[in-house]
């Protein structure tokens, strides 16, 4: 009931942001309506970075208590990350080719470190279908968990250590975000589309975790039918004699 | 608007990739409740011994 309360507030949350971050705000002096993207660039940027680092902690967690509860946590944060790090790729393209004039470079740290951290997800999920132990699956997963989560604090110091065409931090600097040239429609537009996909987020989360749980629960089900079908052709073979004893 | 088609294919593929993700994500959760419940039906109770789920 609750998770239908945070998705049915989240799907409004949406709606009103895009429509506000479309409709109401007025466009960029300097970069026109191309701006708008920027709310679910970031938007998505940030999440794609919040599932990464989860999926990091989570793979920890499981390392050190090997509890396939914080696998399943891991598992669903790189899914989701997965979605939102390609969401944050196409929004970013969509935004920089009509203000830097291309789609991509790969010069620019930002963008390379992010398409790094895409394929690390990407890769997470393909080594999960290599092996049918859940035990050996969740350890060779949180390990690469752990190296996607320390490309993280990489993409976003990236445009401070080296140079490039991204430009640098907006809210992780209040000297820009809480400027009083900043006008409060653009920050509020981007504050209010981060929100509503941080619970689209949590929404998303909340289901994709019940869906993994669930479906360990249907691979411990085939692997006991299997044990079960085993023990029970051992038994046909090995059972009790039909021979008759010999007499004494 | 300006470079109106940059900004319908940025809120486009992104809002309804999401939207998409959801649909998708529900029939997962459907599918996998109704298998459940079907191993649940057509499992004898005492075809697993007790020690042997985790």
């Amino acid at each position: 009931m609750k998770t239908r309360v945070v998705g049915s507030v989240a799907l409004l949350a949406v709606i009103a942001a895009a429509i506000f971050g479309l409709f109401v705000v007025p466009a960029d002096l300097n970069q026109g309506d191309a701006q708008r993207v920027m709310y679910v660039h970031v938007g998505s940027a940030w999440l794609g970075e919040l599932s990464f680092g989860l999926a990091a902690l989570a793979g920890l967690g499981y390392l050190w208590r090997r509890d396939l509860r914080f696998d399943a946590l891991a598992h669903s944060a790189v899914e989701v990350g997965v979605l939102f790090t390609a969401f944050a790729i196409w929004g970013g393209m969509m935004w920089g080719k009509p203000v830097w004039g291309v789609f991509w470079q790969w010069e620019d740290p930002r963008l390379a470190t992010t398409a790094l951290l895409l394929a690390l997800g990407v890769g997470y999920l393909l080594l999960r279908r290599l092996s049918d132990d859940p035990a050996r699956r969740a350890s060779r997963a949180a390990v690469v968990g752990l190296i996607a989560g320390l490309d993280i604090p990489i993409i976003h110091f990236s445009v401070v250590w080296w140079r490039g065409l991204h430009q640098g931090f907006t809210i992780g600097d209040p000297g820009k975000v809480l400027h009083p040239s900043a006008p409060l429609q653009f920050v509020a537009a981007l504050l209010g589309m981060l929100a509503a996909f941080t619970l689209t987020w949590t929404w998303l989360m909340i289901r994709r975790y019940q869906l993994a749980r669930l479906e360990s629960q249907i691979e411990d089900d085939v692997r006991m039918s299997r044990i079960n079908a085993a023990r029970g052709a051992a038994t046909t073979s090995t059972g009790p004699s039909t021979e008759p004893e010999p007499a004494r | 608007m300006t470079d109106v088609g940059y900004v319908i294919a940025g809120y486009g593929v992104i809002l309804g990739g999401i939207v998409v993700y959801v649909a998708l994500l529900l029939r997962r959760l459907r599918v996998a409740r109704e298998a459940l419940r079907r191993d649940a039906d057509a499992t004898p109770p005492d075809a697993t011994p007790p020690d042997a789920r985790r």
